[in-house]
């Protein structure tokens, strides 16, 4: 090879790099390269220091749940054609992706009551960025108002962007329910409302009104939800009026993975479309009059629109999308609307085996699978005390939010999913009882 | 005699030519494929739920009125369906994958082995630090990994994908700025061959973009670079190798004389794959740099993600590093997650929780596997592939600059004038050759353009079968065979979409006709 | 009435106190398909070489500047159905917008028609 290209050495075609940057011997510091076997040993070494959510009566959840995913999700997405293909410039050979990304793109429509939705962001917390973002495009407006029941990590991500483009952002205190409250800071300089449902105390509120109030001001209502799977038993945000609804997707079809990668639902309605952040697959035919898919609406996009672009989002969550669409079409409305109705009632049986307990105070009124609790001292020592007899208790509010209230620091987050069993539910309330 | 194939014919001498117009939609292996709305039912669920009785609701008055109105498939139906899909796609299983600057290379299956164990996968973001002792270790290493193949002071790991990296670095950069006092320098300058999300991140963090002209030896122009230099410059935002598959030699000017100008160096790190091991990009001046796991580390694209976009910090920007990160402790590993103490300076948040485990442990798995020599070699033979390639291909296409190439070569569309063909008719008739196009069209400073990255996946053999493929087409297209290219592919799963309608009549989701 | 050009492609035909502008046939046929046209709201001021319109071909976005000093009267609300109007007829039916005309002096500074046909062809 290296007579074809006419040199003798390898190191010859890097001869623009300078001189003193050459690196002659391997990186100091590093291992050299281990077999298969060892690599392996050494990561499972790592895997079996951590408590996995399924080998202990597991309740946490503040954006992050613990859901069943049928094999056949996790056997489809490691398909070669799926899993190592590209992001579907060349439509001709990316119909599976593309076909699935329309399927993902209808389906997320439907769930969340909205007209149109786009083909994933990275996560709940930048799709809450991005939409707020968007609301200031769209309105030509600065002043953003949001809700104490927002989760404080997409607060603190959307404030991390805002500053710099001069997005004024105004933050209530927490707020188990209050998401109305937004509407005593709206003013016509306000481009948006950020309200959530559920919130991240697991409240869950009719947003009609606060839509309504927004829009009636010129603002867009901009509505967040951290566990999608609410929607198969409540009313979804699009049918509350709500203008741009966005959110985390993580429950069907992913693991938890510590964090990520996590799948970013984005929808709003129609008439903002060319004002959304990401990729869009679009219907169209080819030249034998056959139904195919491309990419559209691409001028909105960075490789195009550059500096002027909607986002600067490119590579997203394409695989996590996937295995979202091929768990929601197994289930289909059946299966959901029965897993929801199960997330529930386990949530429930557990809110009322934790109320029955002296000193803790249930402090949601109306939830899915998700709610809050006031306990006597703060909930940090007491979840990492139980983390130690082998129970995950939920999250103190105070993890999510460290500035929070000493009041709010008593808060625990408790999520139940159809995982939970009555055993786990006993092990909790017992557990918890010897240590208040 | 016996017969045991009555009338059978064996040989393949019938008449061979004409399509087959099938009555079923469906062709041979690549069966028809409605969508699920049009299949699906609405009483139809594949999986099986157990059934727990609810004794009461709460709630409230919010249960769902509205039909949920998605269809559901059995599991074979399930399965049927994505394996029909799957076969219209191309991937780097099936093929090589030229696609410059996108660097698809082979994807290990241990490291999607590892991703799954259930101590990594099965893990909640915000359990009790004592019960994630091995997760925090493994980010931690992970993050030795990334400094010390960079030279870099620390890393912020959180970032999504490439461009949210780019984003992680340019609002380190802004912190670092406003922490002196220089809300004023806004201006960032940007080569004019640079990815479409550098500006659209800058523009993202309020900056404003200058362009930066290019050389007609496909370099950064240092002339036009120093003249946009100012009191108000913010920073550069530099590709190295660039977009043209070009090492940029003056890069340590570049470097010193943004830094002397009291701006910072940003350096897209997407080609990082081309000299990890080789170039520490600390010795080169950079501030900050994001390092896409999926390109240089081998997480596989998932056809668009999910990404992960480390971003590697200077002494002088790391701490503005967001929250959260991991710290080893005197009892362990901790993490950091609230903006004060020694993260006192963070510019915030990039997302929530910690950032895409799934895709750190692919990446170490890797790392581990190829080792500080074997990394070396990635990139050597990256380089000398695309060189061969190159080498291979220049007295038929036309490159687009003179000289040694790193790891993507590129050609412009010289070659092709006078022949009708077009860039995209020539990409079009790579399909039916079996090959994924190469990126067309892109940097837009040359003509036409035709990136090709062969990465270190493939052998010399696999390059010398698509070297034949892509002489035979230059040569076609130059003897005006123009019949493989007019309407390419002809091959394909799909013929050539009009992407015209879809974007002047857009239809996002399907609806009952 | 009276028609001008821009070197960036735009005309402009005035009656009276008002014009219409779009964008040329040249212009239309190197951007291929149009498949959107962003057109102004009515009240907006717009200042000469400030963008008015934004049209949109599969792979491309270009800003339409205004040729002159203007307030939009009406944005050519037709286009949003129909984009493909640019293509098939740029100089008439495809204008983008109709506005006042602040300083009609600066419409001297333009080209007339035989001027850009001039123009046209040394590129």
């Amino acid at each position: 090879m290296l007579e074809t290209i006419g040199t003798r050495s390898v190191d010859a075609l890097f001869g623009d790099v300078p001189e003193f940057a050459r690196l002659n011997a391997p990186i100091d510091g590093l291992s050299s390269a281990m077999s298969e076997l060892a690599v392996s040993r050494k990561l499972s070494n790592m895997a079996a220091k951590n408590t996995n959510a399924g080998s202990v009566p597991f309740f946490c959840g503040a954006g992050a749940y613990k859901h069943h995913v049928p094999a056949s999700v996790d056997h489809i997405i490691q398909r070669s054609e799926f899993l190592t293909s590209y992001t579907p410039y060349q439509p001709e050979i990316a119909q599976g992706t593309l076909q699935s990304l329309f399927e993902f793109q209808t389906q997320v429509a439907r769930l969340l009551g909205c007209e149109v939705a786009n083909a994933s962001m990275y996560d709940g917390s930048t799709a809450c960025a991005e939409a707020i973002v968007m609301a200031c495009r769209v309105t030509k407006r600065k002043k953003v108002i949001f809700s104490g029941g927002i989760h404080p990590h997409y607060a603190a991500v959307t404030h991390s962007l805002a500053d710099n483009i001069g997005i004024e952002m105004v933050v209530l205190p927490a707020c188990v329910d209050g998401e109305a409250e937004v509407l005593k800071h709206l003013d016509k300089e306000t481009a948006a409302v950020v309200v959530s449902c559920p919130n991240v105390f697991g409240t869950i509120t009719d947003l009609s009104d606060i839509a309504k109030a927004a829009q009636e001001n010129g603002a867009l209502a901009i509505g967040v939800f951290t566990e999608v799977m609410a929607f198969g038993a409540i009313e979804p945000l699009g049918a509350m009026g709500i203008d741009i609804v966005v959110g985390e997707g993580q429950s069907i079809g992913n693991a938890l993975n510590f964090g990520g990668p996590y799948v970013g639902l984005f929808a709003c309605k129609e008439k903002y479309m060319r004002q959304m952040p990401g990729r869009l697959a679009g219907q169209t035919v080819d030249l034998d009059g056959n139904r195919g898919f491309v990419l559209t609406l691409s001028t909105r996009e960075q490789h195009i629109r550059r500096e002027k672009a909607t986002s600067n989002i490119c590579t997203n969550s394409g695989l996590c999308a996937l295995a979202f669409t091929i768990h929601l079409s197994l289930l289909g409305q059946k299966g959901l609307s029965k897993l929801a109705s199960v997330n529930h009632a386990r949530a429930c049986q557990t809110y009322d085996t934790l109320s029955a307990i002296d000193g803790v105070k249930p402090l949601t009124q109306t939830f899915f699978n998700e709610f809050a609790v006031a306990l006597p001292k703060p909930a940090a020592p007491i979840v990492d005390e139980l983390a130690k007899q082998g129970i995950l208790a939920g999250v103190p509010y105070s993890r999510i939010n460290p500035e929070c209230s000493d009041e709010m620091k008593n808060v625990l987050l408790v999520a139940a999913t159809e995982t939970v069993t009555d055993d786990d539910i006993a092990a909790l309330a017992n557990a918890l009882k010897g240590v208040l | 005699m016996a017969m045991n194939n009555i009338g059978r014919p064996t040989s393949i001498d019938g008449n061979v030519g004409e399509v087959v117009q099938t009555t079923s939609g469906s062709k041979g292996l690549l069966q028809k494929t409605e969508l699920i709305f049009e299949y699906g039912s609405k009483d139809t669920t594949g999986v099986d739920i157990e059934d727990v009785t609810t004794g009461n609701s709460r709630l409230g008055n919010l249960a769902r009125k509205e039909e949920i109105n998605l269809p559901g498939l059995s599991e074979p139906e399930a399965v049927r369906h994505y394996v029909r899909l799957s076969q219209r796609n191309y991937a780097i299983d099936l093929g090589l994958f030229p696609l410059g600057s996108c660097t698809m290379k082979h994807n290990p299956r241990l490291n999607e082995a590892m991703a799954r164990l259930p101590g990594f996968s099965d893990i909640h973001p915000l359990q009790p630090v004592s019960t994630v002792q091995g997760a925090l270790e493994l980010m931690h290493e992970l993050a030795h990994w990334l400094t010390t193949l960079t030279g870099m002071k620390s890393v912020a790991l959180s970032p999504k994908a490439g461009a949210h990296g780019e984003l992680c670095g340019m609002l380190s950069i802004r912190a670092a700025l406003d922490a002196r006092g220089q809300q004023h320098r806004k201006r960032v300058l940007v080569p004019k061959s640079a990815h479409g999300t550098n500006p659209a991140t800058a523009a993202q963090c309020g900056f404003e973009v200058d362009e930066v002209a290019q050389t007609h030896d496909g370099r950064v122009d240092l002339e036009d670079f120093k003249s946009k230099l100012g009191d108000d410059v913010a920073g550069c935002m530099i590709t190295n190798p660039n977009t043209c598959g070009l090492f940029e030699p003056q890069i340590k000017e570049i470097a010193d004389l943004i830094h002397s100008a009291g701006g910072y160096f940003y350096c897209d790190g997407a080609n990082f794959n081309a000299i990890v091991g080789k170039v520490r990009p600390a010795d080169l001046g950079v501030d900050a740099m994001h390092i896409n796991l999926h390109k240089t580390f081998s997480t596989p694209h998932g056809g668009g993600g999910p990404g992960s976009g480390p971003t590697v910090l200077s002494e002088a920007l790391a701490p503005f590093a967001p929250v959260p990160y991991v710290v080893k402790t005197s009892n362990g590993f901790d993490l950091i997650e609230n903006e004060t103490g020694e993260a006192a300076q963070a510019f915030g948040r990039m997302v929530a929780f910690h950032g895409q485990m799934g895709m750190y442990v692919r990446a170490l798995s890797y790392m581990l596997s190829h080792g500080n020599d074997g990394l070396k070699q990635v990139a050597e033979d990256a380089v000398l592939n695309a060189n061969y390639i190159l080498a291979s291909l220049k007295d038929v296409m036309s490159p687009a600059f003179d000289g040694y190439c790193m790891h993507e070569a590129l050609f412009d569309d010289h070659f092709l004038e006078g022949t009708g063909v077009t860039t995209l008719d020539f990409a079009k008739a790579m399909i039916d050759e079996g090959y994924h196009p190469m990126t067309m069209y892109f940097p837009l400073v040359v003509h036409g353009a035709m990136l090709i990255e062969p990465t270190e996946t493939e052998s010399k053999a696999t390059l010398d079968t698509f070297i034949a493929s892509m002489r035979a087409l230059a040569v076609a297209a130059k003897s005006n065979d123009k019949s493989r290219f007019d309407n390419a592919p002809h091959l394909a799963p799909s013929k050539r979409l009009d992407e015209t309608q879809a974007a002047r009549k857009p239809v996002l989701k399907w609806a009952a006709e | 009435m009276s028609v001008k050009f821009t070197k960036d492609h735009e005309w402009i035909k005035t009656d009276g106190e008002t014009a219409k502008v779009g964008i040329t046939q040249y212009a239309a046929d190197q951007l291929g398909d149009v498949v959107y046209v962003e057109v102004p709201e009515a009240g907006k001021t717009i200042a000469k070489g400030d963008a008015i319109a934004v049209v949109e071909s599969v792979k491309a976005a270009s800003d339409v500047y205004a040729p002159i000093d203007c307030e939009v009267v009406e944005g050519n609300a037709e286009l949003s159905g129909a984009p493909e109007t640019v293509n098939s007829s740029a100089e008439a039916d495809g204008w983008f917008a109709i506005v006042k005309v602040s300083n009609p002096s600066q419409l001297d500074e333009l080209m007339d028609e035989a001027a850009y046909k001039a123009y046209l062809e040394s590129l």
